[in-house]
This record gives structure tokens, C-alpha cells and sequence, in this order.
């Protein structure tokens, strides 16, 4: 039995192509869901690609966590649904309340492109579960508001119930924090632990061609 | 009627815009330019007359769409 991964396309998605290639790479079979749907196929991993929704207008996400399939999407990650979010999906689940916090502009203001290291921080959850804490991933980053923030007393929360998957650092595992995220936090879950969000793109890390293959073992935790 | 929503990064927030252009301010002369917040301005056309109705309907639009209320704060003002 194939495993089976739902992709949506927002109106100005852009990583959904590499997203739905790199999930075929590793033996699933990949269906594309356009945002104006509001039936979600039979699956078993919703992924919400990177790119641009509605050109970022408002904030990023803000608009995208209105279009028809969202409702959709609620239900199934309420339901204990597996969801992932990639950089604007991520932005998209935090704006729609499925994954705590906000994020913020880069700190330098700048939009970042560029390779970067990551920690393992967690790996007691499905995403990470190929992976052991303190590995050290090599996966780019593409993003101007990729600045997380959540309170002091959240965050404090959100250690406490193993949220905090994935951090940003640099080569040697030292903490390197490329947009001002608080604690260099790159990547999150909710509670339940079924939906996942990260800046970084692990779609674009699936080979030596592209530099790095290191988001493979992500994308297998998933399958399972 | 014309309503004004001011949108603006709460306290404690960082604002990385605002930083910047503090810093310009300094070395433009300005030292005495402590620190700088930007927000967001937005002009509502409103078909309403009941202004009651209408601060009703801008204060929800705040909460579902024009803010982010994890990080930021909103005022609503009729434009008289």
C-alpha cells in the first residue's frame, strides 16, 4: 500500500512541483489539490508548499487561510490528521491557528536565500522520528518573514510538550540565528503532534545534485 | 463612512523596520530619536450609517483578517 500525500496549490504556491517530485522520490503517490476545493482526497500526509500566497499581500498567509479548502484542512489536522507546512505553508498554519506563534519580517529585513544548518532539538514526534537529536541538517532556507515569535511563557510551553523540533545553527551545531526567530527556532508541531511547520525546504535537499540530500530522512519520518 | 484601522506591532514585539529606520534617523542627525514603531494604516468604505453597526464589523474584521493578534495590537477610529 502506497502512501498517499495531498499537495495544495494556493494562487501563487511555487514549491509545489518540487514538493509533489521530492514525495514521489521516496515512493508516494502525490496528488495536486487546487485551494478552491473543499474536499480533501482520501490521503494520508496533507503538505502546504512554499511560495508566495496572494503576493504576501496583508501579511504572509493572511489571506491564503481563507481560501475554500481550509475548512478542509481544519477538520482533517483537527482530526489527528498528518499536515506539514513548508515556509509559506508554515506561515499559512500558523495565520490559521493550527501551529502556534506568528512570523514576523527577517530581522535584517532582507529575504534570505540561502543554505543553513539545522539542529535536530526533538525527534519524539513522526517528522523527525528517522533522525536523531543534535543531528546537524544541511537545507535551504528562502524567506523574508521567517522570524518566529510566540511569548515567553509559550515557548516556555511549547519545550515543555517537545514542540520545538528544529533550530537554526551553523556548522559546527553553535546556534546561528539568520532572522531574528526567537531562540532560533526554525521548525514547530502543535500539541497532538500531527502538524508540522518549517521555514527550511527539505522539498529542495532530496539529492547530491542539489547540494544536499538531507531532507530525505524528514520526508521518510513522515511516511513512516 | 470612511473607518481608519491602525494596525501596530504590540509591545515588546520586535519591529526590525522600525529599528531601521531608527538607526537612519540617528545618523541623519536626529540623536534625538529614541526608538521607532511602524504600523499599518487602513481606510475602510463602509456602506453603513449606524456607526455602532459599523465598529461591530470592523472589530471582527480586525480579529479574522486585518490583524495578527499574536503580535499585533489595533485601534478603530470613524473618519468623520
Amino acid at each position: 500500500m502506497s502512501f498517499k500525500v495531498t499537495v495544495i496549490t494556493f494562487a501563487g504556491t511555487n514549491c509545489d512541483f518540487d514538493t509533489k517530485w521530492a514525495f514521489e522520490k521516496i515512493g508516494c503517490i502525490v496528488e495536486s489539490v487546487w485551494h478552491k476545493d473543499t474536499k480533501l482526497p482520501k490521503c494520508d500526509l496533507v503538505v502546504l508548499p512554499g511560495g508566495f500566497s496572494y503576493g504576501d499581500y496583508l501579511r504572509s498567509g493572511a489571506i491564503a487561510k481563507f481560501s475554500p479548502i481550509m475548512d478542509a484542512i481544519k477538520d482533517y489536522a483537527k482530526g489527528g490528521g498528518l499536515t506539514l507546512g513548508i515556509c509559506n505553508g508554515f506561515q499559512i498554519l500558523v495565520e490559521s491557528g493550527l501551529l502556534p506563534g506568528a512570523l514576523r519580517k527577517n530581522e535584517n529585513l532582507h529575504f534570505i536565500s540561502k543554505h543553513h544548518y539545522l539542529k535536530v532539538i526533538n525527534n519524539n514526534n513522526r517528522f523527525l522520528s528517522k533522525l536523531n537529536e543534535g543531528d546537524l541538517l544541511n537545507i535551504p532556507i528562502a524567506h523574508a518573514d521567517g522570524n518566529y515569535y510566540n511569548s515567553e511563557d509559550n515557548i516556555k510551553r511549547m519545550y515543555d510538550k517537545e514542540q520545538i523540533l528544529l533550530k537554526y545553527v551553523d556548522e559546527s551545531g553553535d546556534i546561528k540565528n539568520p532572522n531574528g526567530s526567537v531562540d532560533s527556532i526554525a521548525g514547530i508541531c502543535n500539541e497532538d503532534k500531527n502538524v508540522f511547520g518549517l521555514m527550511p525546504h527539505p522539498e529542495r535537499a532530496m539529492s547530491n545534485l542539489l547540494l544536499s540530500k538531507d531532507g530525505v530522512k524528514m520526508l521518510e519520518g513522515l511516511i513512516g | 463612512m470612511k473607518v481608519v484601522v491602525n494596525v501596530k506591532l504590540k509591545e515588546g514585539v520586535l519591529d526590525p523596520q522600525g529599528k531601521a529606520v531608527s538607526h537612519t534617523l540617528n545618523s541623519l542627525g536626529f540623536s534625538n530619536v529614541n526608538g521607532v514603531r511602524i504600523g499599518k494604516r487602513i481606510v475602510l468604505d463602509i456602506d453603513e450609517s449606524d456607526e455602532k453597526r459599523a465598529l461591530n464589523d470592523v472589530e471582527t474584521m480586525c480579529e479574522e483578517l486585518l490583524a495578527n493578534t499574536v503580535i499585533e495590537d489595533y485601534e478603530i477610529k470613524i473618519e468623520k
